[in-house]
């Protein structure tokens, strides 16, 4: 059993990382990974976050809205599913904001590390992405933690590396159009590439 | 058509295109990109998301105290996504279940987030519609046209249809693998970006 969940989060990090895998969370990968510190606290947000969503919607879909799940209520015939984007969306944006209340009241250092990163933390694509997959592939529970803490920390991983990149790029000569976003683009690329060295393995 | 009403049209098309000088919806367009199909299938489903959600946003602009705006706008844009996204499951089941996780992503995808901030919360209706059509144009025109690249020299085909002929069915064309490959998809719209930045000197980075 415990293998199973170790191989689950050795792929979730490694083999379908969310940023370079999944190509999830784009926008804030690309555009706040120009320093190592930010990019450190955005990439335990992230982790943070994702490892207290996944599991949330993760108990919502198994208990209000898969086919059949309203049968405790005498509704056998209930199938809600197709509320299920609104529902994962608002359980995010609520968590999200119950987080920052939560971190501004008793983790005040943590709550100014992360400052501004942590309501754009609602339209991460990395977090409905996690949410949207993990409905996808029917994870129980136990897995959807595992799942959740797994793809955070390889999102993490990835845009702590991209920004380490990008710190010693400032020193290159880049031509003129490429400057900022399009050598970016490439130096993510080139990740992909490198991780992409991981997909043949199954576990 | 007035001057005004036309640049909001046509200026995100190509001169302030959202994904290569706002860095907006960057997810998608990598992701679906390997194939013309899915991609139209997004553009038109991210087009008719933007237009309206812009509008029902504008219409309601007045109305939306500020500190709970987020929430209303997120409810008003996965409200519109489940509507496509039952459409796309009733009409084009194939293509949905290629896209799998992507048609939901577009409550996420940066775009519509960002014209209802930017745009929707400050303009009438009217106008509010055509920067969201303008806007997922240019989008449109990004993701097309990596999209075609990628289809066209990864399998020598478009829409499924051959255009160049494999090698493995007796033609000339070797198709390279890479191509199809989600990667690829970076370094184009790396030269889309290099390109639009050669043609307006005023939109480089200053520093790297």
């Amino acid at each position: 059993m415990l293998e199973h969940y170790l191989g689950l989060f050795v792929k979730s990090v490694f083999i379908e990382n969310m940023a370079l895998a999944f190509f999830l969370g784009m926008c804030t990968f690309l555009a706040v990974s120009k320093k190592v510190e930010t990019a450190l606290s955005l990439g335990i947000a992230v982790t943070f976050v994702q490892a207290i969503t996944v599991p949330a919607n993760n108990l919502v879909f198994n208990h209000l809205l898969k086919p059949g799940a309203l049968a405790w209520m005498g509704l056998e015939k209930s199938d809600l599913t197709f509320l299920g984007l609104i529902t994962y969306i608002g359980i995010v944006a609520a968590i999200v904001q119950i987080l920052e209340m939560g971190l501004d009241r008793y983790v005040p250092t943590l709550y100014n590390a992360l400052g501004i990163f942590l309501p754009l933390i609602t339209v991460n694509c990395a977090i409905l992405g996690g949410t949207l997959l993990m409905v996808e592939r029917d994870y129980n529970f136990g897995e959807s933690v595992v799942y959740g803490v797994g793809s955070g920390a390889g999102w993490a991983l990835a845009i702590v590396a991209l920004a380490g990149v990008r710190e010693k790029l400032k020193y290159s000569d880049v031509p003129d159009g490429l400057k900022g976003l399009g050598i970016t683009f490439i130096t993510a690329g080139l990740m992909a590439l490198a991780f992409m060295l991981f997909g043949g393995i199954s576990l | 058509m007035d001057k005004h009403t036309k640049e909001v049209l046509v200026q995100p098309i190509f001169r302030n295109n959202p994904i290569a000088l706002q860095v907006l919806g960057i997810c998608s367009a990598l992701a679906v990109t390997s194939k013309m199909a899915p991609t139209l299938v997004m553009c038109i489903s991210v087009i008719i998301t933007v237009a309206l959600s812009n509008a029902a946003v504008a219409a309601i602009r007045a109305h939306i105290p500020s500190s709970i705006r987020i929430i209303v706008q997120m409810t008003v844009i996965a409200s519109l996504v489940i509507v496509i996204e039952q459409v796309l499951k009733a009409f084009v089941y194939d293509i949905y279940k290629s896209m799998s996780v992507f048609v939901g992503l577009i409550i996420t995808n940066c775009i519509v987030m960002g014209r209802a901030e930017a745009f929707a919360m400050k303009n009438p209706v009217g106008l509010s519609f055509l920067d969201g059509i303008g806007n997922t144009l240019g989008y449109s025109a990004v993701l097309i046209s990596v999209a075609v690249v990628r289809e066209l020299t990864g399998s020598g085909k478009l829409f499924g249809y051959s255009i160049l002929q494999p090698a493995t069915e007796g033609g000339w064309y070797v198709p390279n693998g890479l191509m199809l490959m989600p990667p690829s998809a970076f370094f184009l719209i790396a030269i889309f970006i290099w390109i639009v930045r050669t043609v307006y000197p005023n939109q480089v980075e200053k520093e790297g």
